[in-house]
């Protein structure tokens, strides 16, 4: 994985000495909190309902186990003694005491971390595939080229005051972990009929409260142009994207509205002119980088035997263990999401567990996935059952990867301000119902993701199932949405009707799952079933 | 150095020329008639409608009406990819976190609305060791060194 060399490590420790001097002038009063706010928004420090959150960069999700018991001593030392990890490949503390904040930035600092830009109008950190590096069907590893754009987008002097934040995923397959064309600009690496890399840009996809899915502005960048065709597509959106509403200043309105076409053209134009100013970074930097995602050294000739002989054990390789390109390796994942648990929350314990397993049986490398789950990338299939048995014991062996347990969900009115109803409560009733009915094997891949307002953290609009919280004169309401996908196979959710009150809303999701195993066909996912037979069987169960 | 206390105390420049004795006016009557020499661009401006004309300015001042909205930035740094080489100034909701970032995209001058210290600036623009990008300014991206 990316180390750093004196510059990477020049720039965060500079941060770090920033941020602790604006802070002091906040604890001294010299800064009033209106005046403070961008500043501390820039590192990643929001004002919560309870406390101050604090959002740590991942950048692409990958981590090494050092990283990983930092986050751990972190949670101890400045938490509460757990962390959340995120739809973003992030993870957030809850419970930040102002006054420490800096020491906290200090302590990620020292293992090649940082806060920055994990809030603010500005360019967010960079998501990529969970799998990567690791993919059998991957075209190269995306990584490399998501840590361009890191530094590029590092302190840009242009681009740090936005319409509105700006999210950026690198993909390389056409299977699409990454939900690419929900971001503000998703790139995938492809190849042209030469045999040459280049990158497709999709422009203008979000979540939110206007959902899009981003429509490919450009087939094929050239590698050797990747960063200024980027710097192209942000001037455009920071001259011409609306600022008179906060609600219609991301990108996607700015490409809704201009046209994709016009959009395309201005970009183009743009680009034409900036390619004679040295934006690019020669391709030696891209060729030094990728040195650090080389292949680990896979053994040759491992074993492709797994003793399945212990049913459970047999379960968690068929639910949560994915094809690796190495002969004998697997990608296994993690679930950070036990019945009835609150999904992406890890307490230290767990990441230190997580951390020596990743050292011990998958060259040191782990992945946090936008599901909220954790991968160790390369592991043996030798030592699947020695990896399943010490996670089981610590409570982390749940194996329900992509089943209706596996549900997403932001971290909602327990903390976040601006949320208008809980959606933790919820996500645990959901998977305690299924877990006590059975029915969670039968039903198979089915994506459930809750958002518990309108800004979509939980990506509701892309769940098979989605679950919207909302509120009525003063009372938590939950709508139900159906038929959405944020992989290669993208579409936007539909809401049934009207909503639900908590207890309601459960029933109803089960209501739909049982439409699902009654009109379902040989091989069919809940998201095939409803794209076959449309919205009106599920009315029907629901409302008739 | 800068050289501070010219036509007002708040103005702040880091340039060696005179500053220009008279008013800039809008995008819209600087492109009507020929013979202002200072104009200011609004948020709203296309700044590229200046650039036919860039030989008879010595002044462009981008306002700020409020620091968060960025689109000067832009402005700034597309008229120094023109060519430009006359005074470019900032000015209006400019704070002190800002002013480094606006060095990078062309900006030689500042004005404004609440005094800077000059010690505040010292540090702001010192903050920074090295810079990830290559910009308007003379700074060696961090990519350069690495493959000088």
């Amino acid at each position: 994985m990316y180390l750093y060399d004196q510059y990477d490590q020049a720039m965060v420790d500079a941060r770090v000495a920033e941020f602790r001097d604006q802070a002091q002038r906040r604890l001294d009063g010299k800064l009033s909190e209106d005046q403070f706010k961008p500043l501390r928004l820039m590192n990643g420090l929001y004002l919560q309902l309870h406390a101050y959150m604090l959002r740590v960069a991942i950048p692409y999700g990958t981590l090494n186990s050092r990283q990983m018991h930092a986050l751990a001593d972190i949670a101890d030392r400045y938490d509460r003694g757990y962390g959340h990890f995120t739809t973003r490949q992030n993870i957030q503390y809850n419970w930040i005491k102002l006054e420490e904040a800096a020491d906290l930035l200090a302590d990620l600092a020292k293992v090649e971390m940082h806060a920055i830009q994990t809030s603010g109008n500005c360019i967010r950190n960079i998501s990529s595939d969970h799998f990567a590096g690791a993919a059998a069907d991957e075209l190269v590893d995306p990584r490399p080229y998501a840590e361009l754009l890191r530094q590029w987008s590092s302190f840009h002097p242009e681009f740090s005051y936005l319409p509105r934040k700006f999210k950026i995923a690198v993909i390389a397959s056409d299977t699409d972990r990454a939900a690419m064309r929900l971001h503000d600009i998703g790139i995938q690496i492809v190849q042209n009929d030469a045999s040459e890399l280049g990158a497709a840009f999709y422009v203008g996809g979000g979540m939110g409260r206007t959902p899009m899915i981003a429509p490919c502005i450009k087939e094929f960048v050239p590698l050797d142009r990747l960063v200024t065709y980027a710097e192209a597509c942000l001037r455009v959106y920071n001259r011409y994207g609306r600022r008179d509403n906060k609600y219609k200043a991301r990108i996607k309105i700015l490409v809704h509205e201009m046209g994709a076409e016009a959009y395309t053209k201005a970009v183009d134009e743009e680009f034409e002119r900036m390619l004679e100013e040295g934006i690019e970074p020669p391709f030696a930097e891209l060729e030094r980088i990728r040195t650090f995602f080389d292949d680990p050294l896979f053994e040759d000739g491992a074993s492709e035997d797994i003793d399945r002989s212990d049913p459970d054990f047999a379960l968690w390789v068929d639910r949560n263990t994915v094809a690796h390109k190495a002969a004998g390796y697997v990608s296994a994942v993690i679930s950070l999401k036990p019945v009835g648990g609150i999904p992406g929350d890890a307490t230290s314990e767990q990441m230190r567990l997580m951390a020596d397993l990743a050292k011990d049986y998958s060259f040191d490398e782990l992945r946090v996935m936008h599901t909220q789950n954790i991968v160790l990338p390369h592991v043996r299939k030798a030592d699947l059952h020695a990896l399943w048995t010490a996670l089981d014991e610590a409570g982390l062996g749940s194996p329900n990867l992509d089943t209706i347990e596996d549900i997403i969900a932001c971290p909602g009115l327990d903390y976040c301000s601006l949320a208008n109803a809980r959606s933790i409560p919820v996500a645990q009733k959901i998977s305690e119902r299924f877990a006590a009915n059975g029915k969670t094997d039968t039903l198979g891949q089915l994506k459930l993701k809750i958002s518990g307002c309108i800004n979509a953290c939980g990506h509701h609009h892309a769940g098979h199932i989605g679950i919207l919280g909302v509120d009525r004169k003063g009372v938590e309401n939950y709508q139900l949405l159906l038929g959405g996908s944020e992989a290669e196979d993208v579409s936007l959710a539909k809401i049934t009707g009207p909503g639900f009150d908590e207890a309601g809303i459960v029933d109803a999701v089960e209501t739909a799952a049982d439409v699902y195993l009654r009109e379902r066909e040989e091989g069919e996912r809940f998201l095939d079933t409803y794209r076959r037979i449309g919205m009106t069987p599920f009315k029907e169960a629901l409302y008739g | 150095m800068a050289d501070l206390g010219t036509s007002k105390d708040t103005l702040i420049r880091y340039r060696e020329d005179d500053p220009v004795d008279h008013a800039a006016v809008t995008v819209d009557s600087f492109l009507d008639q020929s013979s202002a020499s200072a104009v200011r661009v609004e948020p709203g401006d296309d700044a590229r409608e200046l650039i036919p004309h860039l030989e008879r300015l010595a002044l462009v001042e981008v306002n700020f009406p409020a620091f968060g909205d960025g689109r000067g930035y832009s402005s700034a740094r597309l008229l120094r990819e023109a060519g430009y080489e006359g005074e470019l100034r900032a000015v209006g909701d400019v704070l002190v976190d800002q002013v480094a970032y606006m060095r990078r995209c062309g900006f030689d001058a500042f004005d404004p609305d609440a005094p800077l210290s000059e010690d505040d600036l010292e540090t702001a623009f010192n903050r920074w060791p090295e810079v990830y990008q290559s910009a308007a300014d003379a700074r060696t991206p961090i990519w350069s060194k690495r493959h000088a």
